[in-house]
């Protein structure tokens, strides 16, 4: 029963590249319909524990299911059942909004019916009625995130990865897009989110700090704050992933 | 040391850069603060010769980018958004190749990179391309500075960089600073710009503001309150609500609450209980560079979503 609510169960899960631990043996679950912020310092092994939890990559050692499919054995299962957006966005610049919206659809198994139905859906959500035949080249950026987050969950998957989805995003548009992802909780959907703007780790649920491959600390933004006696989660994480520079 | 009058750069139709005119003095660590597609690169390919403005020029120590751009690319240092360095070269390699170029050797310029340096020479053998995001950066701007330079452009060089790295990059320009190099650096992150002595933010190709970072904040004209709740996105819904409240964001767990005048806070309490979110705490605050940042973008009604024709 405690499984059907947990989206993410992640036992002893490792990656080595050769002889280097990339991912350590991490253990940690996320729960359905929260914000999962993933944090971790460029190297700490967050990019390669997010293509193992995708199926993209097989893990070394250890367990993982997502979705209730066998990130091992179940990877094509897995990849029905997410939605990935990444900071360099997939989506096709020299095909219009409408056309990628149907193109990701097609992809993602969706009827016919359901595309159209899902594409007005989605363009009136993100007033977009007037450009709809734009090609997604010309459009600003932060248009084109909200697009591709839009994009991740047409399917309504059980979790979408964001992998740094507002980098380089202006402050208002930034913050635009987290209500994007908070309306998706209330869908149900989960969401597993990086980001290097430490502020935005505030709007998680939980947040999980990655260092050098082992998974430091797990907690509510609040305890983490109360624990390591700091105002804010930049602080935070400053504290904890300060690591010995010449290790490489 | 660097000026720039009434530049302009469109692309296919699309104005890049709307008719941009500031300077930067001599020795002061300038920043250029906005999102991408501001405008920040199109401006640093102009400044280093590597792009034409369609109107408006830009001096370089008196020089035209123009007509003297020889004398530019000889006493300029760029490090571009991209990693430009060659990945099959090692550290070293680069680092000899940059130097010979400009017709320097590493030995008579060691002191500029030596504390930069010094933490890759254990890798000094080790391909460019195979380094890690802040290696890559440090062995970037060790190139960019080689030579010499008398101006150091720096096009987003803690873009996608942890904060750890961040702030030992920004250790380094203070110590470059010191040195007494020129430094223009652009950056998405707002709180970046309290670590430059001035600061210009760039939204759409125009500029915002330019002053001191204390200039800036000083400089806001609304009345701002940080509010505490339970509920962040809950919270802001009903403030943005508030005809008083000219905007409410959210900064980390904490609202911002913008007003032209001072707000009842007995009457926002009250609002904000009857809508189910308990216990809040209203307090006067301080405007940060991103406060003003969000600000100017409504008042110039440079949002993304109030333009595309």
């Amino acid at each position: 029963m405690e499984s059907q609510n947990k989206v993410i169960v992640c036992d002893g899960l490792t990656k080595t590249f050769g002889d280097f631990t990339a991912v350590n043996a991490i253990t940690f679950d996320v729960k359905k319909g929260e914000i999962f912020g993933f944090l971790g310092a460029n190297g700490a092994g967050k990019t390669t524990a997010i293509k193992m939890l995708s199926g993209l990559l097989s893990p070394s050692s250890g367990k993982a299911t997502v979705a209730g499919f066998d990130v091992a054995t179940q990877p094509e299962d897995i990849k029905k059942n997410i939605g990935y957006m990444s900071q360099h966005f997939s989506l096709y610049q020299d095909m219009t909004i409408k056309e990628n919206i149907r193109f990701y659809g097609g992809i993602y198994g969706l009827s016919r019916k359901e595309i159209k139905t899902q594409s007005k859906l989605l363009i009136k959500k993100l007033g977009l009625e007037a450009y709809e035949n734009r090609l997604v080249e010309g459009l600003p950026l932060g248009w084109k995130q909200k697009l591709a987050f839009s994009i991740a969950i047409i399917h309504n998957p059980s979790i979408v990865f964001l992998d740094e989805p507002t980098s380089g995003v202006d402050p208002i548009t930034r913050r635009q897009f987290w209500g994007l992802i908070y309306e998706a909780t209330h869908q149900g959907i989960t969401v597993f989110v990086t980001t290097h703007y430490l502020e935005e780790a505030e709007y998680c649920d939980r947040v999980s700090i990655m260092v050098d491959g082992d998974l430091k600390d797990l907690d509510t933004p609040q305890n983490l704050m109360k624990k390591y006696d700091k105002d804010n989660m930049n602080d935070v994480f400053l504290y904890m992933a300060v690591r010995s520079k010449y290790k490489e | 040391m660097l000026e720039f009058k009434n530049i302009s750069k469109s692309y296919e139709g699309q104005e890049a850069l709307k008719d941009i005119s500031f300077d930067v003095k001599k020795g002061e660590l300038f920043g250029l603060i906005g999102p991408d597609g501001a405008g920040k690169s199109t401006l640093f390919r102009i400044l280093t010769t590597v792009l034409l403005a369609d109107n408006g020029t830009a001096l370089f120590n008196g020089h035209d980018v123009v007509d003297d751009y020889k004398y530019v690319r000889k006493n300029v240092g760029y490090m571009p958004g991209k990693f430009s360095l060659y990945q099959d070269l090692s550290v070293k390699e680069n680092l000899n190749f940059f130097a010979t170029i400009f017709g320097t050797s590493i030995k008579e310029n060691y002191d500029l990179i030596k504390d930069i340096y010094q933490q890759l020479e254990p890798f000094e053998n080790r391909r460019a391309g195979a380094l890690s995001g802040g290696m890559k950066q440090k062995l970037a701007l060790s190139c960019a500075l080689i030579h010499k330079p008398m101006v150091l452009v720096l096009d987003e060089p803690t873009f996608g960089v942890d904060a750890v790295s961040r702030k030992e990059f920004w250790d380094m320009l203070k110590s470059l600073k010191a040195k007494g190099v020129t430094i223009i650096v652009s950056t998405p992150y707002m709180d970046e710009a309290s670590l430059c002595d001035r600061v210009a933010l760039i939204q759409k190709g125009k500029i915002l503001q330019i002053d001191t970072p204390k200039g800036i904040t000083d400089s806001f004209e609304k009345i701002l309150y940080t509010i505490k709740t339970n509920k962040i996105y809950e919270s802001l819904k009903v403030l943005n609500d508030i005809p008083e409240v000219s905007n409410a964001f959210s900064f980390g767990q904490i609202i911002h609450v913008y007003a032209e005048n001072e707000l009842n806070i007995e009457k926002v309490n009250n609002i904000l209980r009857e809508n189910g979110i308990e216990d809040p705490k209203i307090e006067l605050g301080e405007a940060t560079i991103e406060d003003c940042f969000m600000d100017l973008m409504v008042s110039q009604n440079l949002e993304e979503d109030g333009v595309a024709e």
